[in-house]
Parts: structure tokens; C-alpha cells; sequence
């Protein structure tokens, strides 16, 4: 441990509006290593990572790079300072060829200021041979597949001659061959001194590569430890090992026959043969990390998507749905995650955003019943609490809890058998939150089939009758909640957990 | 005593903010009001109810289409068709309307009842428009794009179809655009003053538009798809059928403005209304339209092509020539639509 120290961040805070992202955080990164950043979505790694590079600005907290104290306040000094980074989602420029897109924004620059075309070229050519990646300078990147757009962006990253860089998930579009080819650049880079920050959910990669592993958890600093030194099993008890802290108001509700049954979906390598049912009166947590496919099953399901093959029976019919209003028409009904993207008309009112989805209910021979329509609304308002000074009021200026409970008595207006909630409580506040989980139970107890996608591993344990855990597109384990522990969730969502291990596994 | 300082500050806080909020709504009258009152000071000739009558007997037709596109446009939809869709109504409805005895006739011997024609420009309107909006629905062509393709096709269909114009209509046709109802209003030393049935039919189609987008399921999914496309279709609206209604509706009042168009000016001619749907579009907009969409209404879009109409009228009045006129008309589009974005924000 006599490598010189490149980096240090020490007590570094950074709150959003109804946040604490990050709260006195500390990493310390040594020369010539690989740095593991681990922990659950929300944990903190990518918010600590962007303080590093300048795209936040940390509330408090110090930086000390190569041993001088730092202040990065935008992205460009990061890299001025040696510190790039590879970020998890790819933004190439589609319509410029790799070498432009390696050298945007320092194009190099010859006679009459104009762009140095043939010394870019060749000077791409030369990156990417040193880097043995097989590839034209001059192709464009939109022909390039998604793997081989992460390869442009990590020589991209490399080409600035960094000291430290930072690699936010580089794995999650590659292929294995890919991967032992990033992994061989990374020893490479090693050789020559730079420092690798590392963060991903991949347990394999992190005992492959990593020299040292710091693990947050809910913002906070966990523990820093050699990767010698630590099992998967140690692992991720220090990336769940927390009290529950909320309360969840699980009530138990009469569980009824299976509702919905979907067999064997499968969709375009997103969604591979996923399995599972739900019964009347119960809620079925869905688990897994980001990118898992947990919302493409969903979208799946409700005719958002076309599914490949597959089958889904509702109250034991086998149906087909191409459309949302399929969906709907047969029972279903789906509180998407983006709420601003797929689930408010920003400019319209309350009114219709409450209405928008049951309209045909509310009307006689395409006319509204406008009388009814208020009535329901003012009736919505009072039963879900919903504070808005009208049903004029334009959603967008509702906060993001009313907003969401707008939304939810959009869809218990279709009078729906079963309710497919994603991410329901996000970014919304402890107050609308709690109220939520309480309607979620009442829903049940009247009979209602509910599905919960939920990132937050205590949502999911409080509120799940059993629980399903997403892997890479498949169905990585399913827990009943007397077995759904921290744990054997953070395995499955991991691809750690086989059935044959343990000892019960509930496929029901 | 603090509490009351501040419960009133709190009430005046409130009144400001109703104030605020009334402006934001009625902004546009005020400023139409505003006009009127400039100029009935400068000129005399503007309130004389026969220049009053001119200046919305002018408007029906921009009206007519200005209706039509602001539906498209709440979709965040354009369509820059209209023009060339009236002209095509129009010299198809006008072959049909031509008398018999006149030296040129498209038809020789032709004499159908007056509801051919009325039917064959509305039927146009409607199938051009249709078309329109299976382009933008089925085939996700961008809609500036599949409607400049028909603005262009329209037209060429119009000049084959007869490329000079088709006169001598029948007055039964030339009434639609010419006649006037309910000769009640006195004017001393003239016969007394009606309605313009053009104003009738826009003053119609306007309520039934209104109507339509207030009332009816399908006007709620106009705004909806507006409002966030994508929420609206998980929320299981059909949007293409809601959009291809949409722009099928506007192409069939494109079709009316034609019927209006030609019986007003006797003839029917393949150049007519070159332009009008930017002028249609500007009148949305001035009336608070968003071209992002979600956001609109029919009295506003009404009102906004009021302005167009006394400005144009008044920019008459004051002799100030043409070239000026479309200067300022440009200005003012612009200015409307820095003050809708800066509302938005």
C-alpha cells in the first residue's frame, strides 16, 4: 500500500430538493489500481462520481488531486486535471465519424483554422490500434453497434491521456468477448500508472478487476476494503445492511385466484422467457437492478411494446394485447415510472388528467357528462386527498406526490382487476408516500391484483406478498415474503442465486 | 394588528395574482380591443357598420381554415395544405356550378342540383385531409412534411384540373359566398344591412368546433395528445384515429372555405389562396395556440384572426401600402409568439 494516493474526497455532501444524495462521503483512489464503486441504485455512486467530474457541485467537502486541493467546478476542468470519464449512458454525435467524435471539442486544427481532417484520422487510427480496437476512423457512428460505440467511448476517454478514469458501468452493452478486451486495456492502463474508478453491479467483474472496493449505501460510506479481503456473501450484506427505517403499513388481504398469467414472454433480448402469475388480493413485488427489464416486461404486458412469443391469460383466457386500450379494455391498468414523460399532460388540467383513461365511462354518445365528471373528480380529490385549488389547475404546478395521486385515481377510475404500479412512491415526498402504500393495501384487501416495480429494496420487503427478482432480462429468483430477505433479493437481482442453493424457492 | 397587515398583504398578493391570471387570458382581447378603439380614432371610415361587415365577411374564409389548423396544431400537428386543398374544392365545385348558357362551360350540358358541388368541395376537403393524416399517424411522416407534400400535389391537381378560371356560376352557388341573411340592421340612405352568410357559416363552424373540443370525448383526446402523446396512449387512446379525424376535419373545412371562396368571387381559379394557411396558422397562434401543443381554443383563434382582419382593414384605411403590411403583420405573428413562449415557461 506504498502507492501514491491520486485521489482523495473526503466528507462530501450533496443534497436535492427532498434528498440527501450523498452525506459526508469519502473515497480515497491510489495510482495503478482498479477502485470498485459499489452499492444499490440510489446509492449514491453515480452522484459522487459526478462531483468529481464537475457536473454537480458538492455542497460540502474537499477534493485533493495528485496531492494539490482541487476545486472542479465544471466538466472541462476534470479534464484539464486528467479526469475523464466513461458515462453509463452513450451520447455519441450518430451523424460523425468516430474520429470526430473522439476529438470533439479539441479537433486538432491546421492552416487557416480550419480542422486538421487527415491528422484526426490517423491520429484515431493510431489510438485505436494501440488499444487493438478493430475499427475505420472514418465510419459513422450511428452504423456502429452499441458495443462498439462503448469501445469509441472508452478510447475516447483514454485518448485524453488521463491519470484517473472513471467507468460508470462500461459492461452493461458488451459482450463477454468485449469485456476481456476492456478488461486486458484496464490491466494495460494499470501498467502505465492510471487510476480506474469502477463502478458496476457485476459481482464477477469486481473480483476479476478491482484491487479495492468502496461500498455506499442510502448516500453514506459503508466501507472501503482490499478485494482480497471480501466474499460476494460479505458483499452484499454491506450493500443492504440497513434497518428499515420506514414503516410500511402491510396489511394482510384474502388471496384469491390467479388474475393474471403471463407465460414465457419474450421480447427482442430485453425480455427473455419470463414466467409468473398474480392472484387476486395480492401484491407481487418486482425486483432487480436498473436495466434488468423489469419495466420492459411491463411495457410488454400492457401492449406497449409487441411481444415476440409468450402468452398472457386473464381470469384464465389466453388474450392478445396490441394496444394499451387492449389492456385497459381488459382489466389492466399501468401507473408508469416517468411521470413526466408517460404519465402527466403537463398543460392540461387536473381534470383531465384524471379523466383522460376513462372517458368513455363519462360520456353519452361521445358527449360528456360534465356534471358527472365533476362530481367524480371533487369525489377523487376528497377520497385520495389531493390538493389542488381546482380542477382547472394545470398538473404541472401540482407537487410531484399530488401529481401522482392524480394519477393513480386516473386509473382506479377504469375500475381496473388488476393495477400495475412502476416505481410508485419515486421521487415523491414521506408524506404522499406512505399514503400511497396504504391505498396499495386497501386495493388489495378489496380484491384488486397489484404489481409493484420498486428499486427500493425496503418498499419492496414491506409491501410484496411474494416477490420477483429481474436478471438481465430474465426472471432471476421469485421469493415468497417469508423468504424475501435482503439478501436472497440482492443475490437473484445479482444472477447469484440458483434455486438448487437454496432452500425453498417458490415458483407456485 | 400583524395579523391583519399580513392577511391583507396576502389578499393583495391574491388580487395581483387574479389580475395576472386575467391578463394571461384575456391579453389578446384587450389588445383586439385596443386596435378598435385606435382605429376609430384615426380613421372615420372604420366603425361604419358596412366597413365592420366587410372586415368579417373577409375573415370567413382565413376563419374557416384557421379553425381547422388550430386542432391540428393542439396535436402539435401542422398543416400547410389548406391553401391549395380550397383551391382544388374550389374549381371543382365551381365546374359543377357553371351555368349552362355561359360561352365557356368545363361541361357542356351539365345542370346538376346545387348540392353537387356543395358535396363535391367538402368531399375533397375531406379526402385530401385524410390522406394527410394517415401520413402523419400510419406512416410517422412528420406533419410540416406530409402536408407540404399535399400543399404542392393539391395544387398541381388544381391547375390540371383547369388552369384558367371556371366563371359564370349559377346565383344559387354565387349566394353562398354573396347572399346575406336577416336584412334587419337600418343604414340611412341604403338598404338595410344583413349578415353575410359566409359570417354564418364561420360563425357555425366555430361554435360546433368549440363545442366539439369542450364537450366530447373526442375533443379531450385532441388536447390530450397534445398534451403528452405518449401518456395518452397508455391511457388507451387511439391516436391515430383521433389524429387522422383531426386532420380530415381541417382538410373538410379547407373544402368550405373553397365552396366560400369561389361563390364569393363568382369563379372558381386553381391560383386562389396561395399563402392563406400561414395566415390561417398566424391566426391560431396570435390567439394563443402552442405549437407545442396541448393549448388552444376557438374563440381565441377567432379573435386572433379578428386582428388579422382590422389590421389588414385598418392598414387600408390609413393607406399604407402593402409592402408595410406584411411587414407588420409579420411582426406582430412574431411578437405573439414570444409572449405565448414566455407565458409557458
Amino acid at each position: 500500500m506504498d502507492r501514491d494516493v491520486i485521489l482523495v474526497m473526503e466528507h462530501i455532501s450533496k443534497s436535492f430538493p427532498g434528498v440527501k444524495a450523498l452525506d459526508d462521503v469519502r473515497l480515497t483512489v491510489r495510482r495503478g489500481t482498479v477502485h470498485a464503486l459499489m452499492g444499490e441504485n440510489g446509492a449514491g455512486k453515480s452522484t459522487l462520481m459526478k462531483v468529481l467530474v464537475g457536473m454537480y457541485t458538492p455542497d460540502s467537502g474537499s477534493i485533493l488531486f495528485q496531492g494539490q486541493p482541487v476545486t472542479i467546478d465544471k466538466p472541462e476542468t476534470a479534464l484539464n486535471l486528467g479526469i475523464s470519464m466513461i458515462h453509463q449512458e452513450l451520447s455519441p454525435v450518430p451523424y460523425m465519424t468516430v474520429a470526430e467524435n473522439i476529438f470533439l471539442g479539441r479537433e486538432p486544427v491546421g492552416k487557416f483554422g480550419l480542422i486538421d481532417k487527415r491528422k484526426m484520422i490517423a491520429d484515431t487510427r493510431a489510438l485505436l490500434e494501440r488499444l487493438d480496437i478493430n475499427l475505420d476512423p472514418s465510419a459513422l457512428m450511428r452504423d456502429l453497434s452499441v458495443a462498439n460505440t462503448q469501445m469509441v467511448e472508452i478510447a475516447k476517454a483514454i485518448s485524453y491521456d488521463a491519470t484517473l478514469i472513471i467507468m460508470d458501468e462500461p459492461t452493461s452493452a458488451i459482450t463477454e468477448r468485449e469485456v476481456a478486451h476492456l478488461f486486458q486495456l484496464i490491466r494495460g492502463l494499470k501498467e502505465r500508472g492510471v487510476a480506474i474508478i469502477y463502478i458496476t453491479h457485476k459481482m464477477d467483474e469486481v473480483f476479476e478487476i478491482a484491487d479495492e472496493i468502496t461500498v455506499l449505501r442510502d448516500g453514506r460510506h459503508v466501507a472501503t476494503v482490499p478485494a482480497s479481503q471480501v466474499d460476494r456473501n460479505s458483499l452484499i450484506a454491506m450493500m443492504v445492511g440497513r434497518e428499515l427505517t420506514n414503516i410500511f403499513p402491510k396489511e394482510e388481504a384474502p388471496i384469491g385466484e390467479v388474475v393474471l398469467s403471463v407465460r414465457n414472454l419474450c421480447r427482442n433480448g430485453v425480455v427473455k422467457d419470463v414466467s409468473f402469475d398474480v392472484r387476486r388480493g395480492e401484491i407481487l413485488g418486482i425486483a432487480g437492478l436498473m436495466g434488468s427489464g423489469r419495466t420492459e416486461v411491463i411495457e410488454t404486458i400492457f401492449g406497449i411494446k409487441k411481444a415476440d412469443s409468450g402468452e398472457i391469460r386473464i381470469k384464465g383466457q389466453k388474450v392478445q394485447i396490441n394496444s394499451p386500450a387492449d389492456a385497459i379494455a381488459h382489466g389492466m391498468a399501468l401507473l408508469t415510472e416517468d411521470r413526466k414523460r408517460t404519465g402527466i399532460m403537463g398543460v392540461l388540467p387536473v381534470r383531465d388528467n384524471m379523466m383522460i383513461a376513462s372517458l368513455e365511462t363519462y360520456s353519452l354518445a361521445g358527449f360528456l357528462n360534465k356534471r358527472l365528471i365533476n362530481e367524480t373528480c371533487e369525489r377523487e380529490k376528497r377520497r385520495l386527498d389531493i390538493k389542488t385549488p381546482s380542477m382547472e389547475q394545470l398538473i404541472k404546478f401540482l407537487s410531484g406526490g399530488n401529481q401522482q395521486k392524480v394519477l393513480v385515481s386516473r386509473w382506479l377510475l377504469t375500475a381496473p382487476d388488476i393495477l400495475i404500479l412502476d416505481e410508485p412512491t419515486r421521487g415523491i415526498d414521506v408524506g404522499a408516500k406512505s399514503e400511497i402504500h396504504r391505498l396499495m393495501c386497501k386495493l388489495a384487501q378489496e380484491g384488486k391484483a397489484i404489481v409493484m416495480i420498486s428499486s427500493e429494496l425496503p418498499e419492496i420487503l414491506g409491501m410484496s406478498d411474494r416477490v420477483l427478482v429481474m436478471h438481465e432480462g430474465r426472471v432471476g429468483g421469485e421469493f415468497v415474503r417469508a423468504e424475501a430477505t435482503q439478501e436472497n433479493i440482492m443475490r437473484a437481482a445479482t444472477g447469484q442465486w440458483q434455486p438448487s442453493q437454496d432452500t425453498a424457492a417458490s415458483a407456485a | 394588528m400583524r395579523a391583519t397587515t399580513s392577511a391583507e398583504i396576502r389578499a393583495k398578493g391574491l388580487n395581483r395574482e387574479r389580475w395576472n391570471a386575467f391578463l394571461r387570458k384575456y391579453a389578446i382581447v384587450l389588445i383586439f380591443l385596443g386596435m378598435v378603439v385606435l382605429l376609430s380614432i384615426l380613421s372615420d371610415a372604420f366603425l361604419a357598420p358596412r366597413n365592420l361587415v366587410n372586415v368579417v365577411r373577409q375573415i370567413s374564409v382565413m376563419g374557416l381554415l384557421a379553425i381547422g389548423v388550430t386542432m391540428v396544431i393542439i396535436t402539435t400537428g401542422i398543416d400547410l395544405s389548406l391553401g391549395s386543398v380550397l383551391a382544388l374544392a374550389a374549381v371543382v365545385a365551381a365546374s359543377l356550378a357553371q351555368r349552362s348558357d355561359w360561352r365557356e362551360v368545363k361541361y357542356p350540358g351539365l345542370d346538376v342540383p346545387l348540392i353537387v358541388p356543395i358535396v363535391a368541395a367538402l368531399a375533397i376537403g375531406l379526402l385530401c385531409g385524410t390522406i394527410n393524416g394517415s401520413l402523419v399517424a400510419k406512416f410517422k411522416i412528420p406533419p410540416f412534411i406530409a402536408t407540404l407534400g399535399m400543399m404542392t400535389v393539391a395544387r398541381g391537381f388544381a391547375l390540371i384540373y383547369s388552369d384558367r378560371p371556371i366563371s359564370g356560376l349559377k346565383d344559387s352557388y354565387n349566394f353562398i359566398g354573396q347572399g346575406e341573411l336577416l336584412q334587419i340592421f337600418p343604414v340611412a340612405g341604403q338598404r338595410p344591412l344583413g349578415i353575410p352568410i359566409p359570417v354564418l357559416i364561420l360563425a357555425a363552424a366555430a361554435i360546433a368546433a368549440h363545442v366539439m373540443l369542450t364537450s366530447t370525448r373526442f375533443g379531450r383526446y385532441i388536447y390530450a395528445i397534445g398534451g403528452n402523446e405518449q401518456a395518452a396512449r397508455i391511457s388507451g387512446v387511439n391516436i391515430d384515429r383521433v389524429k387522422i379525424s383531426v386532420y380530415a376535419l381541417s382538410g373538410l373545412l379547407a373544402g368550405l372555405a373553397g365552396l366560400v371562396l369561389s361563390s364569393r368571387i363568382g369563379s372558381g381559379q386553381p391560383g386562389l389562396a396561395v399563402g392563406y394557411e400561414l395566415d390561417a396558422i398566424a391566426a391560431a397562434v396570435i390567439g394563443g395556440t402552442s405549437l407545442s401543443g396541448g393549448i388552444g381554443t376557438i374563440w381565441g383563434t377567432i379573435v386572433g384572426a379578428l386582428i388579422i382582419g382590422v389590421l389588414n382593414n385598418g392598414l387600408d384605411l390609413l393607406n399604407v401600402s402593402a409592402y408595410w403590411q406584411t411587414i407588420v403583420k409579420g411582426s406582430i405573428i412574431v411578437i405573439a409568439v414570444i409572449i405565448d413562449t414566455r407565458k409557458n415557461r
